[in-house]
């Protein structure tokens, strides 16, 4: 692997960057790996990477249906915080937290980390309370959390509209000057390039259509392009994940929703930080290249169509606009949809399966992006380890049974 | 948006209804024996099916009615709406079709061939 900088910039300027090279390679599938991962999305990649990087594992498959990072990886807002209330998601997500804020540096690829601030606002006494004790929660967990008044809102946020005649008034905000945004894309590539690096087959065009398991153990997957045998198997294949276990027999709390986005044209600087709203459905924030990125609620079937209906768009841009009233004359340019896992807690399920040597990582509902590197981490510990990383032992599959749910509606809300 | 047809007040806009979830998961009728594993299976364990998913629904927003509709979760195409405690009968074919639909990308629309709805006696094991 060639490394990137200045220098490297400066050599491949003079050929007109013509002969930079391939930043993995396309290999075919080799009929047994020590662990086939299926999903190259971020989660996927990230913990073949962290397999390889952490744990020496190098003899490992990413097998994706479609391309590299063309699910939810390539769908999201890309926001990024770890402001979530219990113990156990809080150190789980602030853990990724201090993984992206050196990720660039790690993978010597520029992910973009902007820590530009994310403010979850809150609109009514409920949001208040909930967002003052989730400020506190934070707080004596190492996170970093500030409440803002109406009036502190306004000078982090200049174009918000704060008027007490608003339908839902900002009454307030929980700001985490720590989160921000990433580039999506990046990310994947990044972690596929460091990871094929290290030796990870990344097999695009390669999709799962059975499970091979024999006597309550995992021996392989069925693909595409033909049988690939495996010591351990791990799945990170979000929305589909319901579909992938199902060829195992294995039943899952999941239920696969769209969730649509959209970017409006390009346009000057106007919005430097995250904005979130639960209460009224949307967030907003502002790419480099001067689209607003927005984020609308889920549909609330089930759905594997990555198209969610019109309404709820209509719904997101009437609540963005009574925010932003400045956005009004802006005009969108694409919208589109994901399919994400949602669990009835809100919380995503990392670890082990009832058969051996397969894993799960699924779950995430509409807020796995900031999760990325933190997940992957996790995940490559216990599937080397075959056993949870403390991190994510908490969100086993088994606590469904006990109980011991990790209730994160209030700091995931629909808006992740 | 999808339009859904109310066995009672015909074809409306999706924002009239309210979703209720995955259709035919019946309260347990022991709760005193189940094991925890069990109560898993009913309160939180769902097919997510990709394909035809049997699901309720509500008319919230008009007569106020629960019922059950069969839609295929990959091309939202409504297979059959049927009243709650009927029980559905996929004709062999649709379901096959199904299937074959969301192996390959969404492609041309399926012919008619109607849903049989069985009037069944409501079964009590059956929620509605
Ligand atoms: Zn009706």
């Amino acid at each position: 692997m060639s490394r990137f900088s200045i220098f490297s910039l400066a050599r491949n300027a003079m050929s007109w960057h013509q002969n930079w090279p391939s930043q993995w390679r396309s290999p075919e599938p080799k009929p047994e790996y020590d662990v086939v991962i299926i999903g190259a999305g971020g989660h996927g990649l990230a913990t073949a990477y962290y397999l390889a990087k952490e744990h020496g594992i190098t003899n490992v498959a990413v097998i994706e249906k479609g391309w590299l990072g063309g699910g939810n990886t390539g769908r999201n807002t890309t926001i990024v915080r770890s402001n979530y209330l219990w113990d156990e998601s809080g150190l789980f997500y602030e853990n990724a937290m201090k993984l992206w804020e050196n990720l660039s540096q790690e993978l010597n690829y520029n992910v973009m980390f902007s820590q530009r601030g994310v403010m979850n606002l809150a609109h009514n006494l409920g949001d208040v309370r909930e967002s003052v004790r989730r400020v506190n929660a934070n707080n004596l967990n190492g996170i970093d959390a500030e409440w803002l008044n109406a009036e502190q809102v306004k000078e982090f946020c200049p174009i918000i509209n704060i008027s007490k005649n608003s339908r839902y008034p900002v009454l307030g905000a929980t700001l985490q000057r720590r989160g921000g945004t990433a580039r999506h894309d990046a990310v994947a590539w990044g972690y596929a390039r460091g990871a094929d690096a290290m030796g990870v087959d990344v097999i695009q065009n390669c999709e799962v259509q059975g499970l091979m398991v024999e006597g309550g153990v995992i021996k392989g997957v069925r693909t595409s392009r033909g049988e690939i045998k495996a010591k351990k198997v791990a799945m990170a294949c979000a929305g589909h994940t319901s579909v992938v276990a199902d060829m195992a027999g294995i039943r899952l709390p999941i239920e696969s929703h769209p969730l649509q986005a959209l970017v409006s044209e390009p346009m000057k600087p106007v919005i430097d930080c995250v904005v979130m709203s639960n209460a009224v459905h949307v967030y907003v924030s502002q790419s480099d290249k001067g689209e607003l990125v927005m984020g609308a609620g889920i549909d609330p079937y089930v759905g594997y169509s990555q198209r969610g209906s019109l309404h709820v768009i209509e719904n997101q841009l009437a609540a963005a606009m009574e925010l932003f009233p400045l956005f009004s004359r802006t005009r969108l340019m694409r919208s589109w949809g994901g399919i994400v896992d949602t669990c009835p807690d809100a919380s995503p399920i990392v670890g082990k399966t009832p058969v051996k040597n397969l894993y799960v990582n699924a779950g995430w509902g509409t807020g796995g992006f900031k999760a990325t590197p933190g997940s992957g981490f996790c995940y490559a510990h216990t599937i080397a380890k075959d056993e949870p990383h403390p991190l994510n032992a908490p969100f086993s599959i088994d606590r469904f049974i006990t109980g011991a749910l990790v209730d994160e509606h209030g700091a995931a809300g629909v808006a992740h | 948006m999808l339009y859904i047809k109310c066995p009672w007040c015909g074809e409306r806009d999706e924002t009239e209804y309210h979703y209720g979830g995955e259709a035919h998961i019946a309260r347990p009728e022991n709760p005193d024996e189940l094991t925890d594993a069990e109560w898993a299976e009913y309160v939180f364990m769902r097919t997510n099916t990709k394909g035809v998913h049997r699901e309720r629904w509500v008319h919230s927003d008009g007569c106020r009615r629960w019922f059950n509709v069969a839609r295929n979760t990959v091309t939202n195409e409504i297979v059959a709406v049927y009243k709650a405690g009927e029980k559905l009968e996929l004709p062999a074919a649709e379901a096959v079709k199904a299937e074959a639909e969301t192996k390959k990308a969404p492609a041309k629309k399926p012919a008619k061939k109607p849903a049989t709805v069985k009037k069944a006696a409501v079964d009590k094991k059956e929620g509605a």
